[in-house]
C-alpha cells in the first residue's frame, strides 16, 4: 500500500462531496427567498394533473426564477411515454 | 456594552458546546467579564463540560420565570476569575424560553457589566435555537468538514440573516464567522475530507478557527475542564487563536496542513 500510494492518484471522495454541496447550497439558497405557497400550488396542481394522466409526482416542477428584471414562475410536467398525444 | 455571541451550527455533536466552553474560558483568561449560557432546555450539558455539574442549583428558567435572582443562578467558575456560567434547566416544558424573559436575562446581564456574553445554542432549529440566536451580535457558526454539516450551517446561515432581531431591524445583521471542528489534515490531504478552503467557498464566510480532530477533546470533557485549558493540546491552540480572532487580531492559520513525512514512512507507511 505504501509504495503504490506513491503512484496511483486516489479517487478524491472530498471533490464529489464539494459538488454535491454547492449545487444544493445553491438549491436551497434560492429557493430562501421564494414564498411559502409553492409547495402548496406544487400538490394541488398535481392533483388537478393527475385527473387526466396519470404523472408521477416528481414529473411536476415548479421553479420561480429571475429573467431580465422579471419574475417567472416556470411548471414543467413530464408525460408518462405511452400517454404522449393521447 | 456586552457583545452577545451565539454558538450555533444546526447539526448535532459537531462541538457547539466544546467550542462555547472553550471561547468563554479563552476570553475570560485575557481578563474579559464573560458568562456563558446553556440554551438546550431539557438537554444540559454545558455544566457537564464546564466541570460545574454539582454546583447548579437553580437555572435559566429559574431566572426567567422568577424563581431566583440572577446572581443566585449564575454559577462562579473556580479557574478563573472572571467567568461565570448559567446553565439550562432540565424541564421538558419547550416553552419555558419565552422572548421578552430571554431578552430581560441578556439586559440585566449586560448591565452587570459583563462584556461578552456567549450562547451555547441546541442543535436543530427549533425554539431554543432560535432564542439562542435572536439577540446576537455575532455568530460562530460550528462546521464539521463534512457534507451534511455543512448543508445544516447553510440553513442555519439563512435564519441568521433573517429571523435575528438585528436582521429584523436592519442594523447590520448578524456578524457571522466559520469555525471548523474535528478537522484532519492528513484526510484533506488524501482527498478524503473537504478542506478549509471548500467549506469557506461553499459558505462564503470567514474563518475564525481551525480546530484539529483530538483525542483531547474526549479527555478534556471526561474530565470537566473545557479543552482550552489544557495548554499542551493542539486543539487548544486552536481555540486561542479562535479568541484572539474573535477580538480582531491577526493570527495565522495553524493545524491545516499535514505534518511532514520522511521518506521512508512515505514507503513503508501506510
Amino acid at each position: 500500500m505504501g509504495l503504490l500510494s506513491l503512484f496511483r492518484k486516489a479517487p478524491s471522495s472530498a471533490n464529489l462531496a464539494k459538488e454535491r454541496l454547492r449545487i444544493i447550497v445553491a438549491q436551497e439558497r434560492s429557493a430562501r427567498g421564494s414564498p411559502d405557497f409553492l409547495p402548496l400550488l406544487r400538490r394541488e396542481l398535481l392533483e388537478v394533473i393527475h385527473k387526466y394522466v396519470n404523472v408521477d409526482p416528481s414529473a411536476v416542477q415548479i421553479t420561480l426564477g429571475n429573467e431580465d428584471g422579471h419574475e417567472v414562475l416556470e411548471l414543467s410536467v413530464f408525460l408518462p411515454e405511452a400517454q404522449r398525444g393521447a | 456594552m456586552a457583545e452577545i455571541i451565539v454558538v450555533t451550527s444546526g447539526k448535532g455533536g459537531v462541538g457547539k458546546t466544546t467550542t462555547s466552553a472553550s471561547i468563554a474560558c479563552g476570553l475570560a483568561r485575557r481578563g474579559k467579564r464573560v458568562v456563558v449560557i446553556d440554551f438546550d432546555i431539557g438537554l444540559r450539558n454545558l455544566d457537564l463540560i464546564m466541570g460545574c455539574e454539582r454546583r447548579v442549583v437553580y437555572d435559566f428558567v429559574n431566572v426567567i420565570q422568577g424563581d431566583c435572582s440572577l446572581k443566585q443562578a449564575l454559577i462562579k467558575d473556580k479557574r478563573i476569575e472572571t467567568l461565570y456560567v448559567l446553565a439550562a434547566s432540565q424541564t421538558r416544558d419547550k416553552d419555558a424560553l419565552t422572548t421578552e424573559g430571554v431578552q430581560r436575562v441578556l439586559d440585566e446581564l449586560a448591565n452587570d457589566g459583563f462584556e461578552y456574553i456567549i450562547c451555547d445554542s441546541p442543535a436543530g432549529i427549533e425554539k431554543g435555537a432560535h432564542l439562542a440566536m435572536y439577540f446576537a451580535d455575532r455568530a460562530v457558526v460550528v462546521v464539521n468538514p463534512e457534507i451534511s454539516s455543512v448543508r445544516d450551517s447553510d440553513r442555519i446561515l439563512g435564519l441568521l440573516a433573517s429571523k435575528t432581531s438585528r436582521a429584523e431591524k436592519g442594523n447590520g445583521g448578524v456578524k457571522e464567522h466559520l469555525l471548523l471542528t474535528r478537522y484532519n489534515p492528513r484526510r484533506v490531504a488524501g482527498g478524503e475530507m473537504l478542506s478549509v478552503d471548500d467549506v469557506k467557498e461553499i459558505l462564503g464566510l470567514d474563518v475564525i478557527g481551525v480546530v484539529p480532530e483530538s483525542p483531547d477533546v474526549l479527555s478534556a470533557s471526561n474530565a470537566g475542564l473545557p479543552v482550552i485549558l489544557n495548554d499542551n493540546s493542539d486543539v487548544s491552540h486552536a481555540y486561542e487563536d479562535a479568541v484572539a480572532r474573535l477580538l480582531g487580531e491577526t493570527v495565522p492559520l495553524r493545524f491545516v496542513a499535514e505534518p511532514k513525512k520522511g521518506l521512508f514512512a512515505r514507503i513503508f507507511g501506510s
